[in-house]
């Protein structure tokens, strides 16, 4: 087995790192970069755990190879605070109580910013098909549904 | 195990002629396959960056579809939705939102699930793929493609390129619908495309009717198209569409369907579907 070196970009800095062929981003992301942020719960697609964006596209990373980073753009939960100061759906997610085991939190974040980009002013409805890819066992969603509108009106009076 | 990145059909028509070499597209069936160990590939062939396979192109007043197009990017084209609004519900239909950033349609097509989303809307177009291979292009009507579960007609070394959908005569429209269990995520019990146009007095003059996860493959049903040409969508009409549809289905019998459900779900679908394509393309009833 061939390692592979991939020069790429996560959250803006340049990142180098070898990986193997079949390796996934969110692997390579978790054990070669200590970016934590993203999770496996499934690893097949299913729960959204692992997402990110690849070149401003919300995907899984779980379903991308490490490899296919070369050249691209990765954006992670890593990339959304300010340093200490949180990003606004950071801050609404705690102000809504919208986690309680947290392992879906990073996802939902990164997911919903993705959408807010795309619509910044979304109906319930939408907002909940835009995440039905992302998978809470411990929420009910109503609550994260709040923090993401809560978060989108503060963001629009911004 | 080795990834490749080649930059023409040439080159990578001659990677998959390697023992054990798998095209990658979104990889959201590969990657998937991959890690449950149905499919251990010894070459990934990544053809997302070869020429023009990222690209949705006007050609001969319909569209050229690259086979590296993401669901996302097909539903953002409003040029394609406007003219295939059924083939394109029928890609977005398929997973998440994170799901449409990678998933292609090409990708639904040679995967040769029998219960493919975007693969009967794709049928009843008239849809036509482009392959590559190691004797040069041929291009293959859809239909063709898929053989059984799991199966396709591409020869060794071929893949997908683009998948052409034709122009669109005035009145025409085409609509997709499926049953799953839930709304969101899940693998179609049953599903139904139906593509019209009309003629100049409002009645059907082409009708294609295609079904899809009640049969090893996707498949048009040619009966049922006829039984809608020359009507306004009248009940006789209907009900001779529907009859021709369920007398065409051999679905399986499991815990997500019936066959008798099967059945009769793909007959409703087929109907609901007709009007919807019925209505896009300006009909009255
Ligand atoms: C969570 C989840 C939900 C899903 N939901 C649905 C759903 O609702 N409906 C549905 O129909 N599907 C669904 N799928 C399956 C999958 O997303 C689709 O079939 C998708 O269209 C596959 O496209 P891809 O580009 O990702 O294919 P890939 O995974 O890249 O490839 C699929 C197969 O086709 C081959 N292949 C790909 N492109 C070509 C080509 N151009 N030429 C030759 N061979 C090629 C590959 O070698 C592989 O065997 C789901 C998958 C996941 C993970
Ligand atoms: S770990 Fe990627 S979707 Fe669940
Ligand atoms: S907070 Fe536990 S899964 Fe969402």
């Amino acid at each position: 087995m061939k390692s592979i070196p991939v020069s790429t970009t996560v959250n803006g800095d340049a990142v180098d790192f070898v990986c193997a062929p079949g390796e996934t981003l969110l692997d390579a992301l978790r054990n070669r970069l200590s970016l934590t942020g993203a999770k496996e719960g499934c690893g097949t697609g299913d729960c959204g755990a692992c997402s990110v964006t690849l070149n401003g596209r919300l995907v899984c990373s779980c379903l991308v190879l490490a490899a296919e980073a070369e050249g691209a753009e990765v954006g992670t939960v890593e990339g959304m605070a300010d340093h200490d100061k949180l990003h606004v759906l950071q801050q609404s997610f705690l102000d809504h109580a919208a986690l309680q085991c947290g392992i879906c939190t990073p996802g939902i974040l990164v997911a919903s910013k993705a959408l807010l980009e795309e619509n910044p002013e979304p109906t319930d409805e939408e907002v909940r098909y835009w995440l039905a890819g992302n998978l809470c066992r411990c929420t009910g969603y109503d609550k994260i549904v709040r923090a993401v509108q809560d978060a989108a009106a503060k963001m629009r009076s911004a | 195990m080795r990834y490749a990145t080649p930059k023409t059909a040439a080159e990578a028509a001659s990677l998959l002629m390697e023992d054990a070499a798998r095209v990658l597209a979104g990889g959201t069936d590969l990657l998937v396959q991959m890690k449950s160990g149905r499919l251990a590939p010894e070459t990934i062939v990544d053809i997302k960056h070869l020429p023009g396979l990222r690209d949705i192109t006007r050609e001969d007043g319909g569209f050229r579809i690259g086979a590296a197009v993401s669901g996302a990017e097909m539903g953002e084209h409003t040029d394609l939705v406007a003219a295939w609004p059924g083939v394109v519900e029928g890609v977005n239909l398929i997973g998440s939102t994170q799901v449409q950033g990678r998933a292609t349609m090409a990708g639904n097509l040679c995967n040769g699930s029998p219960a493919a989303d975007g693969v009967p809307a794709q049928i009843a177009a008239g849809a036509v793929a482009r392959l590559e291979g190691p004797e040069g292009t041929r291009d293959v009507p859809v239909a063709e493609i898929p053989t059984g579960p799991g199966k396709t007609s591409l020869k060794r070394g071929e893949f997908v390129t683009s998948i052409f959908l034709p122009a669109r005569p005035e009145r025409s429209g085409d609509a997709y619908l499926r049953f799953i269990p839930r709304t969101e995520m899940d693998i179609a019990v049953a599903g139904a495309a139906v593509n019209l146009v009309l003629g100049a007095d409002g009645t059907v003059a082409e009708a294609r009717v295609a079904l899809g996860a009640v049969a090893p493959t996707a498949m048009e049903v040619p009966e049922a198209g006829a039984a809608l040409t020359g009507s306004k969508l009248e009940d006789p009409a209907i009900e001779a569409m529907v009859d021709a549809v369920r007398a065409a289905c051999k679905p399986i019998d499991d815990k997500r369907g019936t066959v008798e459900f099967r059945t009769h779900v793909a007959g409703v679908l087929a109907k609901r579907a007709a009007r919807i394509a019925f209505a896009r393309a300006g009909g009255q009833a």
